[in-house]
């Protein structure tokens, strides 16, 4: 039997720059970084030469070699432990999860190991663990979760989510050079999503780690979000542009730790707050970001904090049940028209 | 401390296992001379019936994952198409030696098993299209269901964790004396997990009556088996556990049922736990989607052309006078019969009613289901 692969594809180093969908800017990034840094490195499921489940890495290991392209058994906590004790050799592990809901399999050694070593006896471990997240792509309750909420309350772990292709960029790029670990979710829907395609620059550059940024500018409502459901958001934001609303929305991109002061900013500007996210609604990262608002910004509001999110169920499979589970634009159009009202 | 303390203990000497630990080959694939074609062992206590519902069972595997491809290409599939094509006898020949009261936990490619264990075919076609009338409502997909009635205990995507939560069924019936044994399925890739090792180490020192079928298919997903573990055989890992292991040839449906059964009298005789490592080939991707790229050429056609299992059984039944070739084409039109009747029915129901979605979080008799609250009504 012949050992020749079926197909013969030869995958071309990402151009600097140019019209790129998220996945692509996430690759390119990776990519640079691997050409930056040589202790840069892949390790995950199928990474290797079928290139990720959603082709995040493809091409990677023709490139680099399976040297810095490690394919795994299916073990994510020996994926996460091993990520772990290459950073402490000097590594950088960029590990991935086939899908985000996977990352429970590695939980103990985030939260226990990757995430109190400095604390602990000063060790750094300088890994980026990514992976697939989100509903939406009716994919059932084990390959549509929204896992930050999972991690918020352990300290230690940084925890970005881009919106945009820059940002997926941006933020792969300093995640990788960030000196402690960081989380990483990609929302599978905003992959290959042609509304997100646009023009990067050729030059290097990173997006700060704990900065959000304001995706649309406005004084009568905040809308406070971040992944898929910045493009919910400003859907909204359209829609009651036609009433006279002005909306202001902002993209946390990185969720720990929080900005603050761009979120404080936001209220001051418009004292009406809606918060927006994808995960269910009870103990999601909302109820902390209201609870910062009420404490730090109490004599600012015009209206309580309101928060729109999924509703306190697992992700339902069938279209209408998980159409009905997510937020939809309407959902936000209506709250915050209230919110506007009260 | 702890070295002290051993020493000064007295205690019974614990028991010897009541097996020596082996790797039992009897049914492992064998080779044939050059140019013969593949069929299945002879030496087996099936009746003539009972060869030709196998043979309907594995036929009803193949044909109805055809049909969830067409329903699939029609775009009438919500999510991803997962095949046994080229595997069906391991999980067929293995649930068919069961009782009806034991218990089944399949992967993704046991849709024989779970045919066996009488889940119809019409249930998954509803799963698959996301339909009310499928047995999750359209909550969850494909096989991630479950009937404790029948023994049937739907898996979750998070592979090994069923072996474990097996292991608890055998436990709690141990505890209510019944006397049923387990039946898990496992792939190569799945048998790396933590709760995989975990689950199997509990059974096996709780000496419960659970048998393990790692089906070795050669890839899970694109990853080949000699990335997956260093052993060669995986039936090698039963020394772990200190318990018997078989290789069975995964593609020869009596060696799954008569392996199966073997193991079988060995739990029920409270010998506790077994693994076999069925040999098999996944000839399709992991999905539909999936291209294959990582397969050398060559490699599926072999499969197909040499050790097709449904191809081999039917040799087999031919061969020994079992059945005509017509006898066979008859139960085969009797499986599309079905297929059809089930697939209209499948279609026929509609899609699941949005609000449904809120109820059986909890019981909702005492919590109240999960509306999304309404926002600054005063």
């Amino acid at each position: 039997m012949s050992t020749a692969l079926k197909k013969e594809r030869k995958f071309e180093r990402p151009p600097r720059g140019g019209m790129s969908t998220m996945v692509e800017a996430i690759r390119a990034g990776i990519w640079e970084e691997m050409e930056r840094d040589p202790t840069v490195f892949l390790i995950g499921e199928d990474v290797g030469v079928y290139g990720g489940a959603f082709k995040v890495t493809e091409g990677i290991i023709d490139h680099f070699g399976k040297e810095r392209v490690v394919d795994t058994p299916i073990s994510e906590a020996a994926i996460v432990g091993a990520a772990c004790g290459a950073a402490l050799m000097g590594m950088k592990p960029v590990a991935e999860f086939q899908f985000i809901d996977f990352i429970s399999c590695g939980f103990d050694l985030l939260t226990n190991y990757a995430a109190k070593c400095r604390y602990r006896w000063g060790a750094n471990i300088p890994a980026v663990f990514r992976g697939p997240c989100g509903s939406g792509v009716r994919s059932g309750p084990f390959h549509s979760l929204n896992a930050e909420s999972f991690f918020l309350n352990t300290a230690g772990l940084k925890i970005v989510e881009p919106a945009t292709a820059y940002d997926a960029k941006g933020l792969i790029k300093a995640a990788i050079r960030d000196p402690d670990p960081v989380l990483y979710f990609e929302h599978k829907k905003l992959y290959r999503l042609p509304r997100l395609r646009e023009e990067l620059p050729e030059d290097d550059y990173i997006v700060e780690i704990g900065k959000a940024r304001t995706a649309r500018a406005g004084r009568d409502v905040s809308i406070i979000t971040f992944g898929a459901q910045v493009l919910t958001a400003l859907d909204a934001a359209e829609e009651l542009e036609k009433e006279g609303l002005d909306i202001e929305v902002i993209d946390l991109r990185t969720l720990a730790p929080l900005d603050k002061e761009s979120i404080l900013a936001s209220v001051k500007k418009t004292s009406r707050v809606l918060i927006l996210h994808e995960a269910s609604l009870t103990g999601g990262i909302g109820g902390e970001i209201s609870a910062i608002i009420s404490q730090e910004a109490f004599e600012w509001l015009d209206a309580p904090v309101v928060r729109v999110a999924s509703i306190d169920t697992p992700v339902p499979y069938s279209p209408p049940l998980e159409d009905y589970y997510l937020p939809q634009v309407n959902d936000v159009v209506e709250a915050a028209r209230k919110l506007a009202a009260y | 401390m702890a070295e002290e303390k051993r020493e000064n203990r007295k205690g019974p000497r614990r028991r010897r296992p009541a097996f020596e630990m082996r790797i039992s080959t009897k049914y492992a694939p064998r080779k044939v001379a050059e140019g013969q074609p593949l069929s299945c062992i002879s030496d087996t206590s099936l009746k003539h019936d009972q060869l030709l519902e196998l043979y309907r069972y594995l036929k009803l595997t193949r044909l109805v994952e055809e049909r969830i491809v067409n329903l699939y290409r029609q775009t009438k599939v919500v999510g991803g198409v997962y095949r046994s094509l080229g595997q069906e006898a391991t999980a067929v020949g293995s649930a068919y030696a069961l009782r009806p009261d034991d218990f089944i936990t399949p992967i993704i490619r046991d849709l024989g098993a779970v045919f066996v264990k009488g889940i119809r075919p019409r249930e998954i076609f509803a799963q698959y299209m996301a339909k009310a009338w499928g047995p999750s409502g359209g909550k969850d997909l494909n096989v991630h269901f479950g009937y404790m009635e029948k023994g049937f205990l739907g898996p979750i995507s998070h592979l090994g964790d069923m072996i474990p939560v097996m292991t608890g069924i055998l436990l709690g019936a141990r505890m209510q004396k019944k006397d049923i044994v387990g039946l898990a399925y496992i792939g190569d890739g799945g048998a790396s997990t933590g709760a995989f090792y975990e689950g199997m180490n509990f059974a096996a020192v709780q000496r419960l009556p659970l048998i393990v079928i790692v089906e070795s298919n050669h890839y899970a997903y694109s990853t080949p088996t000699s990335m997956q573990t260093a052993v060669r055989n995986l039936a090698e890992k039963a020394a772990a556990f200190g318990i018997p292991g078989y290789i069975v040839d995964g593609n020869d449906v009596i060696a799954c049922y008569e392996v199966t059964s073997q193991a079988i009298k060995h739990a029920r005789a409270g010998h506790g736990t077994v693994l076999i490592e069925a040999k098999t080939y996944r000839r399709k991707g992991h999905a539909e989607h999936d291209d294959q790229r990582y397969v050398p050429e060559g490699e599926i056609e072999y499969w197909e052309k040499q050790n097709d299992p449904i191809d081999r059984f039917e040799r087999f039944l031919v061969d020994q006078k079992v059945a005509t070739k017509e006898k066979l084409d008859a139960i085969t039109a009797d499986v599309m019969r079905e297929i059809n009747e089930d697939s209209d029915w499948a279609e026929s129901s509609p899609m699941p009613e949005p609000e449904t979605a809120v109820y059986g979080v909890f019981d909702n008799s005492i919590v109240p289901p999960a509306f999304r609250p309404k926002v600054l009504e005063s």
